[in-house]
């Protein structure tokens, strides 16, 4: 899932100085499981920002409301009865959702509450780690189902590299070297052979290095035809 | 007038609820400005509850739970103790001071130290004063900054 981590504080604040009638937005999915963007957040970041004001000597009408998914047209479309007369709206959700409550609500300021970090899972409640780098040709077949990709980081497809140390890596203690794990999962597997296979120099025309991407289902999308 | 705090103690059922309980059949004084809110554990207790509580006007917020170890629900207590923690620089961050906020452990035998905390927490809110939350919205009201609730559907 997407990983976010909510903007200090302050940077909201100053953000928001302009406007004295806001609609907090939160998100139901990707952001609810990491505890950045969801019902309670948005909650808590609406008393607080509530309070903050009004210690300041400012009166900041402040409205929440949260939807299923904000990266999903049908629910997004909903809000534009529901803005109301907010002159901002705060998204809690992640860029993927700013953008399009922004798109359906042209006219509205609409401002990022979140930083999107990554893809990763959850480590414990609390913690997590990025897994995918959404690079666009999948090598998990040939690395145990250990990406090195996103968790090596130098990307290496042929590692570990000389600063591979007792399974951490040099950048970092905390660090943990893919290829390490890579190699103790494939030799689990019975299939340690296949790091012996050089994998050629990567095609990165895939991943986001090729411009931004789109899919389409040619059996699905109408307006393709 | 002097200032006289407005207290909310969240109590778990199982030993600060307890412990203030026996207080009372011990004839223990302690000051009448801590209202105090049962819950089977404290950690029951989020962020938000906090948070709602000094908006709606509470000048200083302690969370009484069981001595660490002793939980009856297992680890509770360190839940709250992690949440109340994260709620106390969060209020550090917007001004309204995290020294409003505190989390004590006691068991359901320690009559005396209820009402001991109760003394010291209603002490240490008269020093620090009303929350500054009454004077900015009277500040605001003043300035004629009240706002209209937004309109949502």
């Amino acid at each position: 899932m997407i990983v976010a981590e909510q903007k200090p504080l302050d940077e909201l604040r100053q953000m928001l100085a302009p406007y004295d009638r806001l609609l907090i937005l939160g998100c139901g999915t990707c952001v609810t499981v990491c505890f950045a963007g969801g019902e309670k957040e948005v909650a808590v970041l609406a008393s607080a920002l509530r309070m903050a004001e009004a210690i300041d000597g400012r009166g900041k009408a402040i409205a929440e409301l949260t939807i299923h998914r904000q990266c999903e047209p049908e629910f997004v479309a909903e809000l534009r009865e529901k803005v109301g007369d907010a002159e901002a709206v705060l998204s809690l959700g992640c860029g993927v959702g700013v953008q399009a409550v922004a798109e359906a609500l042209p006219g509205v300021r609409v401002l990022p509450g979140l930083n999107t970090k990554f893809m990763g899972q959850t480590v414990e409640p609390g913690q997590w780690k990025e897994l995918c780098a959404a690079c666009g040709n999948c090598v998990l077949d040939l690395t145990g189902g250990i990406c090195p990709i996103a968790r090596c980081s130098k990307s290496l497809l042929n590692g570990p590299c000389g600063g591979s140390e007792d399974g951490r890596c040099e950048i970092a203690p905390d660090v943990q070297c893919a290829w390490q794990l890579i190699y103790d999962r494939l030799t689990q597997l019975g299939l340690v052979h296949l790091m012996e296979e050089i994998i050629p120099a990567k095609d990165w025309s895939t991943a986001r290095d090729g411009g931004p991407r789109r899919v389409v289902r040619e059996d699905l999308a109408k307006l393709s035809q | 007038m002097s200032f006289e705090p407005k207290i909310v103690a969240f109590c778990c059922h199982y030993c600060a609820f307890a412990a203030a309980d026996l207080a009372g059949v011990m004839r223990l004084q302690y000051p009448p400005n801590v209202k105090i809110i049962k819950l089977p554990c404290t950690g029951r207790i989020d962020v938000i509850h906090l948070m709602r509580t000094f908006e709606d006007g509470a000048d200083g917020i302690y969370v009484a739970g069981c001595l660490e170890g002793n939980c009856h629900y297992m680890e509770g207590n360190l839940r709250a103790k992690r949440r109340v923690r994260y709620t106390q620089q969060l209020l550090d961050q917007i001004g309204l001071g995290g020294a409003r906020l505190e989390m004590y452990n006691m068991s359901s035998a320690e009559g005396p130290k209820f009402a001991q905390v109760a003394r010291e927490f209603t002490e240490r809110i008269r020093s620090l004063g009303p929350s500054p939350l009454k004077r900015g919205r009277e500040e605001a009201e003043a300035a004629g900054e009240r706002l209209e609730a937004v309109g949502t559907a």
